[in-house]
């Protein structure tokens, strides 16, 4: 039938924008909160953001920016026909967010050894602010990776129609749209990043 | 009606047959939007008779004072379920999924949805949160006993399934963003030619103010039930004050979905009311642009108004003061519908056609949902009935008496032309005049219980309540028989009614334009648009031979 072959980018593009509109706010509920607490527990949650690893948080920062350039690259990559560049700069992606990954379960796990996670011993005996901090510090920063390794996974699954032509030069919306979509992970980190580990 | 007849009715079977596909594979795994659609509708039906079946137990336990047929607990999971079943798996994905799905992209004269292999992943994802849902009730600790709401600190500490059942509800918000989403692009991209956005059927307009609902309200929700799971299970604490966390936020939070929600419930089924008022009045709908305006403007003003659900619980008084006038303030565009609805009325040609009672019935019950409303919204009344069983009968009026009709007139308007057969009206007017009586006598009377101070989600009350409670009881049974009564004679008609192929009601939108039943792809040839969906005279001028419609593809 004549309209199954039928595309519309436009449209293809509109839809991911609505998903990203729905991503956002699901954060924004996490941000609600962040904000509420923040302005209830002022000292608490300066005292929690200290005793996270700038560091670490500043190089998971910079993987994820790079990442978020690689990712573009392969729009255009693929734009201009160039198959292998698209698919490097695509591991490139991926790689980046792996080491996104490591770094923050190095991160996790080292404050899981010092007692500090929801529920623990030390964390239910201190201060109430820094109760609600560290929990929304995990909440958050674990759905946010939840949405690395999605977004991560798409860009596999990306990859390999590239790799089998179904993604090519005339026809890469699906490329586009799984860009759109990790900018998005990179830009809701871009909002995690300060208020957790700067701003505090 | 002859053999040959039927035999040639049979062999133009429009999308029942015409890809030759059949078996459930063609129906579960299908893309075609209006199968999609029935399968919705199905799955949903399916619920709502599960929810009255609950809601008729509830009754029988309430109508005598003590314990006639279960105890606190039965009672406390029956209401829950009732409440989760009729709230998740019937009315916020009833009309949109169903009907929506059905008719909206014929409105505007699309091949299909933008997606349609979402459409159905949607479907699956519903079907799954049922799933999960009914598990819930056989698992773990037993059936959730939260109410539907999952109020903390009760759903963070209470041993039952509540977990899982959280987990399912947040698989059917997921279904919901996607058909919200779905249905933005449609009607943004796959518009026929012609159809400009002053000629979009009102069902197809709050369709899309719906839709945008959905998708800028559901995620909260998402969020919402993921943080009190995390609550359950890890222990985060955030709604838990003995930690340092507000059990209020999670107040806030559930209703910047859950009053938004109730514009996902409302917003389609006042589309179907605009749509059937001006076919049965034989006149072109009165203010158009009023009403897709108003559709959009109550989804906006609707998302600033959560916290009239939160006066008794401890918010400032300031805010209390400024929900309450935002929440009068949405009451202004949903009369806006109702005066336009009957200022079409008024000096029309009035049939009264099942589709038509079923619509004024609607008109009648809203007004008294919403008039209620007005009620709760103001504080100072609020405080007396807040948690009474006033807010039950309140909130039946409005997604009942609303919804639920409309959702009634939908299936006696649009469903004879997906099966092309026609029900006998005879039965189905006595069927609406039976629901009619129960609902009122079930419902009014639950105000008054109410307003003299009868809480809600309580399996027993004062001696003083128990005549009316035993009055309202007596109401269920009457609006259950119009139900079956309904239901029956419908489904009769769908598969052994008369067949007819032309324009049953001389309706004016697309969907009647094209073949009795619509062929998979909707229309022979790609319509061309040249009039608006209420111009009846333009329809007339079409095709002489009062085959409304007919006439217009060409
Ligand atoms: C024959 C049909 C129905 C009957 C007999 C019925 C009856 C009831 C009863 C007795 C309650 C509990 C009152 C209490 O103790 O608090 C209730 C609650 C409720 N009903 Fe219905 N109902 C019916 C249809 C519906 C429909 C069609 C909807 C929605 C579309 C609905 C939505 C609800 C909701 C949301 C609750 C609140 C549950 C809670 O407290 O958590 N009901 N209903
Ligand atoms: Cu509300």
């Amino acid at each position: 039938m004549s309209h199954a072959v039928h595309k519309d980018y436009a449209g293809a593009k509109l839809g991911m924008w609505l998903f990203l509109f729905t991503e956002i706010l699901l954060f924004g509920g996490l941000f609600i909160l962040y904000a509420v607490y923040l302005a209830r527990y002022p000292q608490d949650f300066s005292s929690g953001g200290h005793q996270l690893n700038v560091v670490l948080g500043g190089t998971n920062t910079f993987l994820l920016v790079t990442s978020s350039l690689f990712a573009a690259m392969a729009l255009t990559a693929i734009q201009q026909d160039k198959r292998l560049l698209t698919l490097r700069l695509i591991g490139g992606t991926i790689l980046c967010a792996a080491g996104f990954m490591v770094i923050k379960y190095i991160e996790w796990s080292s404050k899981i050894h010092h007692g500090i996670y929801p529920g623990s011993a030390s964390i239910v005996k201190g201060p109430p602010g820094e109760s609600v901090f560290f929990s929304l510090y995990y909440l958050s920063t674990g759905i946010h990776g939840l949405h690395v390794l999605i977004g991560a996974t798409l860009l596999g699954v990306v990859a390999l129609r590239v790799k089998n032509g179904t993604i090519n030069s005339t026809d890469y919306v699906i490329l586009e749209n799984g860009v759109l979509y990790w900018h998005l992970v990179d830009l809701v980190w871009i909002f995690i990043f300060p208020l957790y580990y700067l701003m505090l | 009606m002859s053999t040959a007849e039927d035999g040639r009715l049979m062999a133009e079977r429009g999308f029942w047959t015409d890809t030759g596909k059949t078996g459930i594979g063609a129906w579960i795994f299908s893309t075609d939007h209006k199968r999609i659609g029935l399968l919705y509708f199905y799955s949903v039906l399916f619920f709502f008779l599960v929810g009255v079946i609950l809601g008729l137990l509830m009754r029988i336990e309430l109508m005598a004072p003590g314990r006639d047929i279960m105890g606190p607990q039965t009672y406390n999971a029956l209401f829950t379920l009732h409440g989760v079943v009729m709230i998740f798996l019937f009315i916020i994905p009833g009309i949109p999924g169903a009907f929506g799905n059905m008719v909206m992209p014929i409105q505007i004269g699309a091949p299909d949805v933008s997606f349609p292999r979402l459409n159905l992943f949607s479907w699956w994802l519903y079907a799954i949160g049922a799933v999960l849902v009914l598990t819930s009730l056989f698992t773990g600790g037993g059936a959730p006993d939260t109410g539907w709401t999952f109020y903390v600190p009760f759903s963070a500490k209470s041993a039952t399934n509540v977990s899982l059942a959280l987990f399912g509800v947040f698989v059917l918000g997921f279904s919901s963003i996607l058909t919200g989403l779905n249905f933005v692009t449609t009607i943004h991209r796959l518009r026929a030619v012609g159809m400009t956005w002053s000629r979009i059927p009102l069902f197809t307009w709050s369709l899309y103010a719906t839709a945008w609902v959905q998708i800028l309200a559901t995620p909260i929700l998402g969020i919402t039930l993921v943080l009190v799971i995390a609550e359950r299970m890890l222990g985060t604490g955030l709604f838990d004050a003995a930690r340092g966390g507000d059990p209020i936020m999670f107040q806030h939070l559930f209703w910047i979905y859950s009053h938004p929600a109730v514009y996902i419930m409302i917003l389609p089924a006042m589309g179907i009311i605009s749509d059937i008022i001006p076919v049965f009045s034989r006149k072109p709908i009165f203010g158009y642009k009023m009403i897709a305006f108003s559709s959009l403007a109550i989804a906006a003003a609707g998302s600033l108004v959560w916290g009239h659900h939160m006066f008794t619980s401890g918010m400032s008084d300031t805010a209390v003061l400024v929900f309450s006038f935002l929440t009068f303030i949405v009451a202004i565009p949903s009369a806006i519908k109702v005066f336009n609805w009957v200022s079409t009325l008024y000096r029309g040609s009035i049939s009264l056609d099942p589709p038509m009672l079923f619509a004024l019935a609607f008109i009648l019950l809203f007004s008294i949902g919403g008039l209620t409303g007005l009620i709760l919204g103001a504080p100072a009344t609020d405080v007396h009935v807040h948690d009474t069983h006033f807010v039950v009968g309140h909130f039946h009026y409005v997604m009942f008496g609303g919804t639920g009709f409309a959702f009634f007139a939908a299936m006696h308007y649009w469903l004879p032309k997906f099966y092309g057969r026609m029900y006998r009206k005879r039965p189905a007017v006595i069927a609406w005049c039976l629901m009619f009586i129960g609902f009122n006598v079930l419902y009014m009377s639950m105000k008054v219980l109410g307003m003299r101070g009868m809480p809600r989600r309580y399996y027993d009350y004062l001696p003083e309540f128990a005549q009316l409670n035993l009055v309202a009881t007596v109401g269920s049974w009457i609006l259950a028989a119009g139900l079956a009564i309904m239901l029956v004679n419908l489904f009769r008609g769908l598969f052994r009614g008369e067949a007819f192929t032309g324009n049953p009601w001389g309706g004016a939108t697309l969907e009647w334009s094209t073949t009795t039943p619509p062929p998979t792809l909707n229309f022979i040839k790609e319509p061309v648009v040249t009039h608006g969906p209420y111009d009846f005279k333009a329809l007339a001028d079409d095709s002489p031979d009062g085959m409304p419609g007919d006439g217009r593809n060409q």
